[in-house]
């Protein structure tokens, strides 16, 4: 390597730091005192590292059954629900918005303007404003209190959401492509799943990991419509370390630790088909 | 061809027709239509209808155009911050300095911590007696005396957006760095061949070639920062003396705590006048239609 | 084929999608399964209710009982939705005292006037029916007597050579003085000051300690009369000379107790459940240090006849007025109100029923737990006193108008006097729609 990049190298790398700190400051304290007991929380000035340090918190959460109160037993029930939730909403929006998504972007019909408009409004509105009409369908069909209610009402947020990603990814993705595929007697579908596709993984990945996330973090529609262990996700499991009198925040800090491993798993993983995708599809000329 | 077109189009796009227009259609429509009337929570409550008289009581009214403006000014500071520093990050990442891999990593993380999580971790952060910023500013030397943060009326809506820019800028710099990986890097090697520097490289071909990208990122957190909930829900509940109240909190108290349903729909409803508006406009500045380079 | 494989692929995820859901078990017929809703931690743990739950569905096998369990700052929002289904998604459901007039308007509790046995309305605390009697008719049942408590640091008082805690306001001034010159905290007292309830429950105990009140004779906003702003006005002086926490503006009463436990203050009003956790020591700093006095008045009150003063903050059980099931959920919520349970639970929570507040039932009480000796003779002495918030159905947002007014005049963007009369005039507003 050159002196002068090795020059800008180090630069670079300096800037890294400040962006690290900001990240890791927040959670080296939120890990800190996942590790503390309550005395000690309340320690002035605060003890950055645990004097008494102690896995109480964790293993409340991890082995049940010793636990004080009924909170941290059923954390892994809420982790459990939460997964299937957030995967179960990914999957229906990366399959089908990406289909959606590339016909708004590149097919011309005439509906399309509209359609887009549609897709884009549906957003507009808060969330909060439809917990009450969205509870009342859901108490008569029944489906208060099952997982499948919380699927479908984050369909409602999240698919047009993943819709827009992917139509910006779809964008990038040069016509000049999908024009060569159709002057080699592509059909429309066939452009999609065998050029478009393939190109835009990292863009698919992307948005699966951030359609996981919304679903992940979602917290006053699992309240209003979840009661019980069926149902309730982990951002209500942590609301419910807070009672009238008692705050748990130690245990509350390690559930939220532990609450943030799934997804991060789930960008791990996917990170290596971001990789993959580069390497492998990397458009030149 | 187009016949073809248009029918491949409405296969596209019917399963997500279906699950939208079905979770969606009945609340809004039935929301909308409850705005016009007068309707107090309960059972058997009589509704009266009042035309667009909820609409003009908060458009008359102080309250509503304080919380907007202050939803306004969140709004423009949270996503501006958050674009600036997406940028530079999802850059930052792209010239690959050492422990990239790492740092792109890292900022799955603020994004994973539930906003539950977030909003208690930064209450505490901020707390006056025990938090972690009064014990490092004091120790740094920078206070004498703990500040108590969440008290202040003028301070409190910055806090509120360091908390949520912390969680969400994630978001923006992951887009911005997706794209910039499926960015073709021969046009600005062709540039590069012809003299152009690293300068005007990124301003006249990077980022031009990011605008689908920056848009969709901008629009989407634009809609969402004015939509803010959840944070405001668990940080502060919108004091100081209603100093981080913002229009969709509002919304929610009309709602649940007062029982005003119909004031809460056409609140709901302003909101939304005012997100469209400004995706909107983001369209009609940004947006050309099927940009080729 | 590709394409083919890429729709399967869709099928199998949506067929994923509805297997994940999994289906509801079918209940036994002929058993009928009530939903209740309660606050976590008023009083009994999750655990011991669930325990009551247990033995009652032992003794009436054709009723199951599914208890749900929120934080208070949920409770509110769940019952409204809860409400707008049919039927409710609750059957009985816990309320806080200030929550009756607009279920009641809502259309919301249903009328169990009929259904309180004599013995029931002698045999427990008069003051306990408040939270649930409205116009004569009785609509539910009462649970948990709360009253906020003065309570200071005994220790920090002898440090500074005081020997009895104040008796007024005033005197507390002048204490909270000595401590801070002496160095002992920084700042003495802590109040619950943050833009929720508990700020009214704070203003609530020192304007009636003034002799002063939320509405007059004929219903109409009195706070803001001089007895009214000179507590707003003195409180904010106390923070201006630096006595009261300024981090009280941002405080509940969680955030009150851990400073006090913590060893931050020496005088902090808070609900009974302060006291426990000051003693719990692997919560609290200060094991053995804390005490009650009963609740300082204004001179100016104590002048005018006032005794005493604090406020009501009691949790009560209600049925829902559309529930199917009315006489299985009163079974239930008489049984677990019963005098009975309540005093095999007295360790854990004091009773609603005078009878164990006297003779050997006194004595036994006040042996249960290591708190009790201190805590039974305090809430004897402080729950006479207890005010009530005002009873209106509008009372949520006439609470937010009067939380706003107080912050406003503490944080100094408003004078005390103009933002009580806007206030005032948001209450005669709202009465009139």
């Amino acid at each position: 390597m050159s002196h002068h990049k090795l020059t800008q190298k180090l630069w670079l790398s300096l800037l890294t730091l400040p962006v690290f700190f900001f990240i890791f400051f927040p959670l080296l304290w939120l890990f800190s005192a996942s590790l503390s007991t309550q005395v000690e929380l309340f320690a002035v000035p605060p003890h950055w590292i645990p004097q008494a340090p102690t896995l109480q918190n964790y293993l409340d959460i991890i082995f049940p059954g010793q636990a004080a109160s009924s909170v941290p037993r059923t954390f892994a029930t809420a982790l459990l629900n939460s997964v299937k939730i957030a995967s179960a909403v990914t999957i229906v929006c990366v399959f089908v918005g990406s289909m959606a998504a590339y016909a708004l972007t590149r097919i011309p019909f005439k509906f399309n303007r509209s359609i887009q408009l549609g897709v884009i409004a549906t957003r507009m509105i808060p969330e909060v404003s439809l917990v009450l009409p969205l509870f009342i369908i859901a108490s008569r069909l029944q489906l208060i209190n099952k997982p499948i209610v919380l699927v479908l009402t984050y369909l409602s947020f999240a698919l047009p959401y993943a819709i827009w990603l992917m139509a910006a990814y779809f964008q990038t993705v040069p016509i000049e492509l999908e024009d060569a595929a159709r002057l080699d007697g592509c059909s429309r579908l066939g452009i999609l799943f065998r050029v478009v596709m393939p190109i835009s993984v990292p863009g698919l990945v992307s948005t699966a990991m951030f359609v996981f996330l919304l679903a992940w973090d979602e917290f006053f529609y699992a309240l209003i419509f979840t009661s019980t262990l069926a149902a309730k996700t982990v951002p209500v499991a942590i609301a419910e370390f807070v009672g009238r009198y008692v705050v748990n925040i130690n245990g509350m800090m390690a559930g939220g630790i532990l609450a943030a491993v799934p997804p991060v798993l789930v960008a791990l993983i996917f990170q290596r088909y971001i990789v993959r995708g580069m390497t492998a599809g990397a458009v030149k000329g | 061809m187009q016949q073809q077109d248009a029918r491949t189009a409405w296969l596209l796009l019917a399963p997500s027709l279906v699950i939208l227009l079905g979770v969606t259609l009945w609340p809004v429509i039935s929301t909308f239509i409850l705005s016009f009337f007068h309707a107090p929570t309960g059972i058997n409550q009589v509704r009266t209808f009042v035309g667009f008289g909820n609409y003009l009581e908060m458009l008359r009214d102080r309250t509503f155009w304080e919380t907007i403006g202050r939803t306004l000014y969140f709004t423009v500071v949270s996503v501006g911050l958050e674009l600036i520093l997406g940028l530079a990050i999802a850059q930052l990442i792209h010239s690959r300095p050492w422990g990239w891999q790492f740092l792109r990593f890292s900022l799955i993380i603020p994004w994973a911590v539930p906003t539950i999580v977030n909003g208690a971790m930064w209450r505490w952060i901020y707390s006056a007696d025990f938090g972690a910023l009064n014990g490092l500013l004091m120790q740094l030397g920078l206070i004498k005396h703990y500040i108590p943060w969440l008290a202040q009326p003028n301070m409190a809506m910055n806090l509120v957006i360091v908390a949520d820019i912390w969680h969400t800028m994630p978001f923006v710099a992951l887009v911005l760095q997706a794209a910039l990986a499926t960015l073709p890097g021969d046009l600005e090697e062709a540039a590069a061949v012809d003299g152009a520097n690293a300068w005007q490289r990124f301003w006249q071909i990077r980022i031009p070639l990011l605008k689908p990208a920056i848009l969709v990122a901008l629009i989407v957190r634009t809609v969402d920062a004015f939509r803010v909930f959840d944070i405001v829900y668990i940080l502060t509940s919108g004091g100081p003396a209603y100093k981080t109240m913002t229009i969709t909190y509002l919304t929610y108290l009309n709602s649940f705590a007062f029982g005003k349903q119909g004031t809460g729909a056409a609140l709901s409803f302003l909101i939304s006048a005012f997100t469209i508006t400004m995706a909107l406009v983001y369209i009609r500045i940004f947006y050309r239609p099927e940009e080729t380079q | 084929m590709r394409t083919l494989y890429k729709i399967s692929l869709l099928v199998l995820a949506l067929l994923f999608v509805a297997g994940t859901v999994g289906c509801a078990p079918k209940p036994a017929a002929d058993v009928v399964t009530i939903h209740v809703l309660t606050m976590d931690q008023a009083g009994l743990k999750p655990a011991e209710i669930d325990q009551i739950a247990r033995e009652f569905e032992a003794k009436n096998p054709d009723i199951k009982v599914n208890m749900e369990y929120l934080g208070y700052d949920f409770i509110h929002d769940k019952i409204t939705t809860g409400m707008a289904a049919n039927p409710p998604a609750y059957d009985a459901v816990m309320i806080d005292v200030i929550w009756p007039d607009e279920f009641i308007k809502a259309g919301y509790l249903l009328d169990v006037t009929d259904r309180i046995t004599p013995e029931m309305k002698s045999g427990m605390f008069p003051a306990s029916w408040n939270g649930v009697t409205r116009n004569g008719k009785v609509y539910g049942m009462p649970w948990l007597m709360d009253v906020k408590y003065f309570m200071y640091n005994k220790d920090m008082l002898q440090k500074a050579g005081i020997t009895d805690p104040p008796k007024t306001w005033e005197e507390l001034v002048d204490q909270a003085k000595i401590i801070k010159d002496k160095g002992i905290v920084e700042f003495p007292i802590i109040w619950s000051w943050n833009q929720k309830e508990g700020v009214v429950c704070d203003y609530a105990v020192l304007l009636y300690g003034n002799g002063g009140s939320f509405v007059d004779a004929n219903g109409k906003p009195a706070f803001n009369n001089d007895k009214g702003v000179e507590v707003l006005t003195w409180m904010k002086q106390t923070l201006d000379d630096g006595l009261t926490n300024p981090s009280s503006i941002s405080s509940d009463e969680n955030m009150v107790r851990d400073n006090f436990i913590a060893g931050e203050s020496a005088f902090a009003v808070n609900w009974l459940f302060q006291y426990s956790d000051s003693n719990d020591a692997s919560k609290s700093t200060i094991v053995g240090q804390a005490a009650f006095a009963p609740m300082p008045v204004y001179q100016a009150g104590a002048d005018a006849g006032v005794k005493g003063s604090s406020v009501d903050g009691s949790s009560s059980f209600a049925i829902m007025a559309t529930t199917p099931y009315p006489d299985q959920t009163w079974k239930f919520l008489s049984y677990l109100t019963s005098n009975e349970v309540q005093t095999r639970y007295s360790a854990e929570m004091l009773p609603v029923w005078q009878a164990d507040f006297e003779g050997e039932a006194l004595k036994q009480l006040e042996g249960a737990t290591p708190n009790n000796p201190v805590t039974v003779p305090a809430f004897l002495a402080q729950f006479p006193y207890a005010n009530e918030r005002p009873t209106v159905p509008y009372y949520n947002e006439a609470s937010a108008a009067l939380q706003l007014a107080i912050q406003e005049a503490l944080t100094g963007v408003k004078p005390p006097q103009q933002a009580l009369d806007d206030a005032a005039a948001k209450w005669i507003e709202l009465a009139g729609k």
